[in-house]
């Protein structure tokens, strides 16, 4: 058989199969969730066929980049429908950052700068959700903005959500007054340092275009010193660095941080030299954060994923390791 | 007078702001007030420019029928579909339930997350074919991650649930990213400091050019 | 509609995966949509947040914010080539700005607030307090204050690298590398998190194979 045609073969299997799944859904069925025997079955396989990869790569035999990428991909989605629970351990600057927004009074205006895009959304999104449930159950009143683009956006995503939750719907929550999305600005460090000075010279208008001055929760909003807490949400550049320098050092304002597991651990410094409340670092931040929440959400439900997926790359790494040591002088791993 | 006006307005507008944070007052507050509000107009000009020319390109692309010029040709047409919904919508553009919103969540978000996404597989990928512990300092790296990829996952205290509370592994990974992390990214962060505060003088007292197109 | 959209999200989703393949006509097309739509996403915003925002809503009480709009203007001058260097003027501006700006912030937050944090007693939790740090907090306290300084000398390289000078080089560029380990271990756990939102999507939200 030609490649072309075992390309056109597998493209049709996988349609096939998605068809069947999405028909199965359409109709209500429900989702899949392996048992622990079968769980464990699957886990067994893997050990094993890693194991065979090993005696491999002793052998010399480098496997495909592709094979890496199944397993990587297999380590990813089995633990999604894995019965297994884990117990989150709280790291202590989670704990700082949660603790932090405890002491804040009701009805202390806290602002949340969502600089991040969806690509990171995975890391940040619970991270948002649960900041803002937690904002809500404790009266603090929220203002958004976003020195990215789809800030804002993601931010109304994560709002849809925590107001859609039976527990917020009784509290009434009202856009202008209890929170309010001032959307997005460019000039990236430059919009925090005008807001400095102004808030509105900043942000005319809201996200829908309505003006500054027409929001009741703003309205007294001159600049930073009206606020009592801020949370940024960061992916990079602008973002969290630039709220230490400008918001924090100038301002002083007190901040807390959400970032993306790359973006963490530079953000460890901030913390120890005290310029910073606490970290929630990547998806396990996120999780930590939601368990202290007391709230389940996508963090806590794909740690088993994150678990999965960092021991096969451990292992992928003692497997390479291993037959480097113990393979001839001829290993493709040497050449490699 | 094609360089010099640039090397001026590089100078006033750097030791303004300098000026500002030592004398945050009238004049040079309002001084850096419209030197933010410029910057952000100019910044998104800027950000116009590129999706201009990235137009342009494409257009010259397909016009000309060169290699690929089909792929140019959905740019074009992507890029016109979403600015004319983003514009016909009217201010309220971003609302949930709007044409725009439909794009962002079905079409902008899969794309650009999937495309960064697919990364998790080369980093694997790279680990089995050149991650090794060659010497000592090689093997710190590798330990330090071994930790930190553990310990920062539940499955960590799982594993090393024989050991008394505190000395688990997440209490390790804990340890290894407050203290020796932090210690080194404060060693680079310092040295990248020095960097930028050098090269930012270099540059407002116009020894540095390049930005104007280098030279005398 | 939703059918559609879902199918529609999951072919685009589907087609960027299939670079993991090979480089392809599907994931080509993928990307050209995605170019397309970034760019035009930033346009849009860029209209209405800050165009519109800034010469509708507060017409006529800023009369500056027209200065940054010519400059604006100037810097699209670009795409006439004869006119074009025109556009430095508005760089200039950027350029300027940044450095002043950046000149006081990283001097401020990235090196004298770090030296700061980093020269302090190491047998007291502050100032003053006499000897009550513990012993955990004494060794960290002492594992930042080293840690900080050898990896400063390795990183000053106008002097050659022997002798003491060498040993506590040597002892920076081990700091240096646990740094780098912890880093490393932490841009793993980013992009499998990446990933695992995307297989959510393909299997939760799309195909709702998953509780």
């Amino acid at each position: 058989m030609s490649t072309k045609a075992k390309e056109i073969l597998a493209i049709t299997i996988i349609v096939i199969f998605c068809l069947i799944f999405y028909i199965r859904k359409v109709n209500g069925g429900e989702g899949i969730l392996f048992s622990s025997l079968v769980a464990w079955l699957v886990i067994g396989a893997m050990v094993l066929s890693l194991v065979w990869i090993l005696i491999l790569t002793i052998r010399g035999r480098l496997i495909s980049r592709r094979v890496v990428f199944i397993y990587v991909g297999i380590a990813l989605a089995l633990p999604l429908f894995m019965p297994f629970t884990q117990r989150i351990p709280i790291s202590p600057e989670v704990r700082a950052l949660y603790n932090s927004v405890e002491t804040l009074k009701p009805g202390s205006k806290v602002l949340i700068s969502f600089d991040f895009d969806p690509p990171s959304a995975p890391e940040l999104q619970p991270m948002a959700e649960s900041f803002i449930r937690l904002c809500f159950e404790r009266d603090l009143k929220v203002i958004i903005m976003g020195l990215w683009p789809q800030g804002p956006q993601q931010a109304n995503m994560a709002l849809e959500k925590v107001l859609s939750d039976e527990k917020m719907k009784v509290k009434n929550l009202q856009y202008g007054e209890d929170y309010v999305n001032l959307g997005f600005q460019t000039g990236n460090e430059f919009v925090i340092q005008r807001m400095g000075s102004s808030f509105e010279s900043m942000f005319p208008t809201d996200y829908r275009g309505t003006a500054y001055d027409s929001l009741p929760l703003v309205r007294n909003v001159k600049n930073f010193s009206n606020i009592d807490y801020s949370f940024n949400l960061s992916a990079g550049f602008p973002g969290s660095v630039e709220w230490v320098q400008i918001a924090v050092d100038r301002y002083g304002v007190q901040l807390g941080l959400g970032n993306t597991a790359v973006q963490a651990p530079q953000m460890y410094t901030y913390l120890n030299a005290g310029q910073i409340t606490g970290i929630l670092g990547g998806m396990n931040g996120g999780a930590e954060f939601e368990f202290l929440c007391k709230y389940k959400g996508k963090a806590t439900k794909f740690m088993l994923s994150q678990s999965f997926a960092h021991m096969i790359v451990i292992a992928f790494i003692i497997i390479g390791n291993v037959a480097f040591f113990l393979g001839g002088r001829k290993s493709a791993l040497k050449k490699s | 007078m094609r360089r010099e006006i640039p090397l001026i307005i590089t100078g006033i507008v750097g030791v303004g702001f300098v000026i500002q944070y030592f004398i945050p007052h009238a004049p040079f507050s309002y001084m850096s007030d419209w030197f933010s509000d410029w910057f952000s107009i100019v910044g998104a000009c800027a950000i116009v420019l590129g999706a201009l020319n990235l137009m342009k390109m494409s257009a010259q692309k397909v016009i000309r029928k060169k290699k690929d010029w089909g792929y140019a040709l959905v740019i074009i047409a992507s890029f016109l579909l979403i600015v004319i919904i983003g514009l016909s919508e009217g201010k309220d553009f971003r609302v949930p339930g709007t044409r725009f919103d439909w794009l962002y969540n079905y079409m902008y978000i899969p794309l650009s997350a999937t495309m960064f996404a697919i990364l998790a597989f080369f980093v694997a990928s790279a680990s089995y074919r050149a991650f090794r512990a060659r010497n000592f300092e090689a093997t710190l790296l590798l330990v330090a991650a071994f930790f930190v990829m553990l310990g920062r996952v539940p499955v960590g205290d799982v594993l090393s649930g024989f050991m008394p509370e505190g000395w688990r592994l997440s209490d390790l990974a804990s340890w290894v990213m407050n203290y020796p992390q932090s210690a080194g990214q404060r060693a680079i962060m310092i040295g990248i400091g020095l960097g930028i505060v050098s090269t930012s003088l270099r540059v407002i007292l116009g020894i540095e050019r390049s930005h104007i197109g280098g030279g005398k | 509609m939703e059918h559609f959209a879902l199918w529609l999200a999951a072919f685009l989703t589907l087609g960027i995966i299939s670079f993991l393949y090979k480089d392809n006509a599907w994931y080509k097309l993928t990307e050209a949509i995605f170019v397309g739509l970034s760019a035009g996403y930033w346009f849009v915003t860029l209209f209405w947040d800050n165009f519109y925002g800034k010469f509708w809503i507060g017409k006529g009480e800023h009369a500056y914010l027209y200065v940054g709009a010519f400059l604006g203007l100037l810097m699209l001058l670009r795409l006439i080539p004869k006119i074009g260097w025109i556009s430095r003027w508005p760089l200039s501006f950027i350029v300027g700005a940044t450095s002043g700006l950046w000149l006081i912030n990283y001097f401020s937050s990235n090196i004298m607030k770090q030296v700061q944090a980093t020269i302090f007693p190491l047998f007291s939790s502050q100032y003053g307090a006499g000897f009550d740090a513990g012993a955990a907090t004494v060794i960290g306290n002492l594992v930042i204050f080293l840690g900080t300084f050898t990896g400063l000398v390795y990183f000053f390289f106008s002097k050659e690298h022997k002798g003491a000078f060498g040993y506590t080089a040597k002892v920076g560029i081990w700091v240096i590398m646990i740094t780098f380990g912890a880093s490393f271990g932490y841009t793993v756990m980013s992009r499998m998190s990446l990933f695992i939102g995307r297989i959510d999507f393909l299997l939760s939200d799309w195909l709702g194979m998953i509780l």
